[in-house]
């Protein structure tokens, strides 16, 4: 018992993880011929809880159409709350020692869980990364009509070029993140 | 309800594969914009490795019906060409920046991390400004997705 706890506790290598998120396209086509993606979901959320009074047309739209993406997301969440609430690993992220020795340079503490209490806390400065942070993936996503899931799994593997753009973008907004803004802001 | 619940069942697998992978981690985005560790290209490329081989099997399944009795067909993105680039990399950069892409966002609020919440509040707040841009600024195009 205590060895199925520890297993379902455990993070699983890329080698596992990847393909079991790979089905997922030819999965959701085989139930209901629908294309993987998750970011949809923010516009459908907007278009539930848009106020009367605020009329922006485009989410004015039946969303009960998406109701199947919907319910793919809220699995997602529950999903979330069984691996990372009722099985949260104990240990730290198994990060490589170059990562490592970059965050202890930086001034990071060692890592304890999935993400730094440097930033995943609620300091004014973090309250500002969080919530700006979120709104470029908000808008970005929406532009882009689709996120890592939709453009980087579900579009290369469709052969769509629109993707593939998408992705250099991606690549190259987080590379640019990653190495200017994240050390800049003291990250 | 009951044609509902497959959705269901793939999005608890997809959520939780997220975070058991690491993926739903600021520390692995990090590592992974700075090639230190296969691990997150590791997961990225088998991923679209399964998905372009069951592509490949099932383009003999195209035409028939879904479970759902749904024609089947392969998934298609709306047109467009500069917002792909463009949108792609202001999403880029907050993923750099807040370390979640949608997915693990959706599947860290479920795990309770407030801070994780409030970067998907932004992130509606971003959603809602698009639709608002969209509106307001004529060179903002793309085709309504509603599906």
């Amino acid at each position: 018992m205590n060895t199925l706890i520890e297993l379902l506790q455990s993070p699983w290598p890329w080698y596992a993880s990847g393909p079991i998120i790979g089905l997922m396209v030819p999965l959701l086509i085989l139930v209901g011929s629908r294309s993987f993606g998750i970011s949809q979901n923010l516009e459908h959320l907007c278009a539930i809880t848009q106020p009367r009074p605020i009329q922006v047309k485009f989410f004015k739209y039946d969303w009960r159409i998406a109701t199947w993406s919907l319910v793919f997301m809220g699995g997602v969440v529950i999903g979330g709350f069984v691996a990372g609430y009722i099985f949260a690993n104990p240990d730290a992220v198994q990060l490589s020692d170059a990562a490592l020795a970059m965050f202890t340079e930086r001034g990071l503490a060692t890592p304890t869980g999935l993400n730094p209490a440097e930033l995943f806390s609620f300091s004014v400065e973090n309250v500002l990364v969080l919530f700006i942070g979120g709104v470029l993936i908000g808008f970005g996503t929406r532009y882009a009509s689709g996120c890592t899931s939709g453009h980087a799994i579900t579009g290369l593997a469709t052969f769509q070029v629109k993707s593939l753009y998408a992705v250099i973008g991606i690549f190259s907004g987080g590379l640019f993140s990653a190495y200017f803004i994240v050390p800049w802001l003291g990250y | 309800m009951k044609r509902l619940i497959p959705y269901l069942i793939l999005g608890i697998i997809f959520g939780f594969t997220l975070v058991k992978s690491e993926a739903a981690s600021w520390y692995r985005i990090q590592e992974m914009f700075h090639f230190q560790s296969f691990h997150m290209f590791g997961i990225l490329f088998s991923a679209i490795a399964t998905a372009t081989v069951s592509i490949l099997l099932m383009k003999r399944l195209v035409g028939k019906r879904s479970l759902e009795g749904h024609v089947i067909s392969i998934p298609k993105k709306p047109e467009g060409l500069l917002n792909y680039p463009v949108g792609g990399f202001i999403f880029g950069i907050g993923w750099g920046l807040v370390g979640l892409c949608p997915g693990p966002m959706f599947a860290l609020a479920g795990s309770g991390s407030l801070p994780s919440i409030l970067a998907l509040t932004g992130a509606l707040h971003g959603t809602w400004l698009y639709g608002l841009a969209k509106q307001k600024i004529p060179f903002i195009k793309r085709s309504v997705c509603t599906a």
